[in-house]
């Protein structure tokens, strides 16, 4: 009896456990049953390289919008993966471990702010300071890729000083054995032992930027167009979905859903090149 | 010329460091900023009252109701969803495919951004199930969208329990699951109480999500198929469409004030678990 009931446990465990998967998968079928029909009717060639999105006339290109997303994203992971690097790397070797214990949870903090309130303090500090002194209209490709920067911060701090963490201090010693100084020890072996952590959290970062929708609605601008400077207005991917998709039916409609199967692909091939960078340094 | 390394040590740990302190000044600007705007407007009239005139005047009353009953409804969800993965990853396996399989799942559902499952949920639960814009698509939807959060911080905290504890639970005659439901469990829970905390935080900050599942209408819900409006989603429209920056930063600053408060005691029980395991 008693047996039996423990059998049961494990069965039900199990169930259980394949529920993230099966989410997973609903999420995919669904997503792609609005949008993949759309595609192959529309011509998927046509979809992705026009640049003309006019639902009004049944024009959906979304050219535009993915070079929008790469400009944004690039901007972002320019600012933001510095930064981010440098942060981790001070706090883990050359801060004293008490210290480190309080600033690591504050950066994290910033990881809790709900991205809405990014973007309102971008649309209300800095685009006016980006409109008065570099011109332009102040909601532009510059102005989501500063927001968008520091919202990755806190993942590519908080993984990349778990990834130089875990290097052991034998490394670090052997270094400083050998005459090196801390920085000499840092960039030439704990870096490089600690690369593909690092390399993993930027592109976990790069996921975030992408897929992030509100903060970029409130400070990109969201014209559909190809961006020619930084300080031109911009709609991404994601903006186009949460803008028009309240208004959308029909054809229209199939083809933000399309939009998002874009979106979904390209963060799936980003999670899939973070994870294999973690398991690279999970296997040696 | 060749610059010593003693020199080059120092100015590398200069720009490091300033890098560090302005991503720390970003940080306290942030936070600054929204609460010495928002805070002003803040009193108990506003937090009571419900918004008047699409919310150019008035408070967000409704707005808090819908902030806690979302997220608790998600977590009432997603709780035993991803503690008991968790339990199956680390009570009832090895090591297999099997778990392999069930780990990138979970990292890739991880990633995915919110406005996805917001198209998710909109197909889903909104229509297909008839749910419409409510309270129970909207939970259902956050529930999926935080379970791997739930399942990593709970199998880390499964992990933690020293082995020695399920060896006498075993030994004593107790079968798998009920070492696991007297032993194990009450052992780890601090740790899933800081899952359970960083799920509650992204609930409670997120929008995109939640406005194609649970909706916009600004009124107290009387059922779980009633549409409500959330904090984020209320500041985001108010910000947005410029309707009153004054209730905006009202709302920012309660907004960021609940997700410290979640975000802190989620650290604090880390940090009492970590504290408890190191004796």
């Amino acid at each position: 009896m008693r047996f039996s009931a423990d059998k049961t446990a494990q069965y039900v465990f199990l169930a259980i456990a394949c529920s993230a998967i099966a989410s997973l998968l609903l999420i995919a079928v669904f997503i792609c049953k609005e949008g993949f029909p759309f595609i192959l009717q529309y011509g998927p060639w046509r979809f992705l390289t026009s640049a003309d999105w006019q639902p009004q006339e049944n024009t959906y290109g979304v050219a535009a919008m993915i070079v929008a997303s790469l400009c944004v994203t690039a901007g972002a992971m320019l600012i933001g993966a510095p930064l981010g690097v440098a942060g981790a790397i001070f706090l883990s070797e050359f801060v004293p471990k008490p210290v480190m214990r309080v600033i690591k949870p504050a950066i994290e903090l910033l990881a809790g702010i709900p991205s809405v309130v990014y973007g309102f303090i971008g649309m209300m500090v800095l685009a006016p300071l980006i409109r008065n002194h570099l011109g332009g209209p102040g909601l532009c490709v510059l102005t989501a890729a500063m927001i968008l920067g520091i919202m990755v911060l806190p993942t590519i701090i908080s993984i990349s000083v778990d990834a130089i963490g875990a290097v052991p201090n034998s490394y670090r010693e052997g270094a400083l054995a050998l005459g090196a100084t801390r920085w000499q020890a840092v960039r030439m072996v704990v870096l490089k032992a600690a690369r593909s952590g690092i390399i993993a959290s930027i592109i976990l970062g790069m996921g975030r930027a992408v897929g992030e929708t509100m903060a970029v609605i409130m400070v990109a601008g969201n014209t559909i167009r190809m961006p020619h400077s930084v300080l031109d207005p911009v709609r991404t991917l994601t903006a186009n979905i949460a803008i028009e998709m309240s208004a959308a039916t029909g054809l229209h409609r199939q083809a933000l859903f399309a939009t998002g199967v874009v979106l979904f692909v390209v963060i799936m091939i980003l999670n899939s090149l973070a994870m294999a960078a973690m398991n690279r340094k999970g296997g040696r | 010329m060749r610059i010593p390394p003693r020199h080059t040590q120092t100015i590398a740990v200069g720009l490091l460091g300033a890098a560090t302190l302005l991503t720390l000044a970003v940080l306290v600007f942030i936070i600054a900023f929204v609460l010495e705007k928002g805070l002003p407007v803040v009193t108990w009239t506003f937090l009571s009252s419900a918004p008047e005139d699409m919310g150019r005047a008035g408070g967000i009353f409704p707005m808090i109701v819908g902030s806690l009953l979302l997220p608790l409804l998600a977590l009432a969800l997603a709780l035993p969803l991803g503690v008991g993965s968790a339990v199956y990853l680390c009570e009832y396996t090895r090591e297999t495919r099997l778990t392999r399989v069930i780990r990138f799942g979970t990292d890739c559902l991880a990633g995915i951004p919110s406005i996805i499952f917001g198209l998710f949920g909109l197909v889903f639960f909104v229509e297909i199930l008839h749910m419409g814009w409510s309270l129970l698509a909207g939970g259902l939807t956050l529930a999926i969208m935080i379970l791997p959060t739930i399942i990593r911080t709970s199998e880390e905290a499964l992990r933690s329990v020293p082995n020695a504890y399920r060896e006498v639970s075993c030994s004593m005659g107790a079968t798998r699951w009920e070492t696991v439901r007297r032993v194990v469990l009450p052992n780890a829970l601090p740790g899933i109480v800081t899952g359970v905390m960083l799920g509650l935080g992204r609930c409670i900050s997120e929008t995109a999500a939640v406005i194609f599942t649970a909706g916009t209408v600004a009124q107290m819900p009387t059922s779980a198929f009633d549409s409500v409006r959330t904090m984020a989603v209320h500041f985001y429209i108010l910000a947005r469409e410029g309707l009153s920056t004054e209730n905006a930063y009202g709302t920012a600053a309660v907004l960021v004030l609940a997700v410290l408060l979640v975000n802190l005691t989620a650290y604090w029980s880390m940090h009492a678990f970590i504290r408890r395991r190191a004796r």
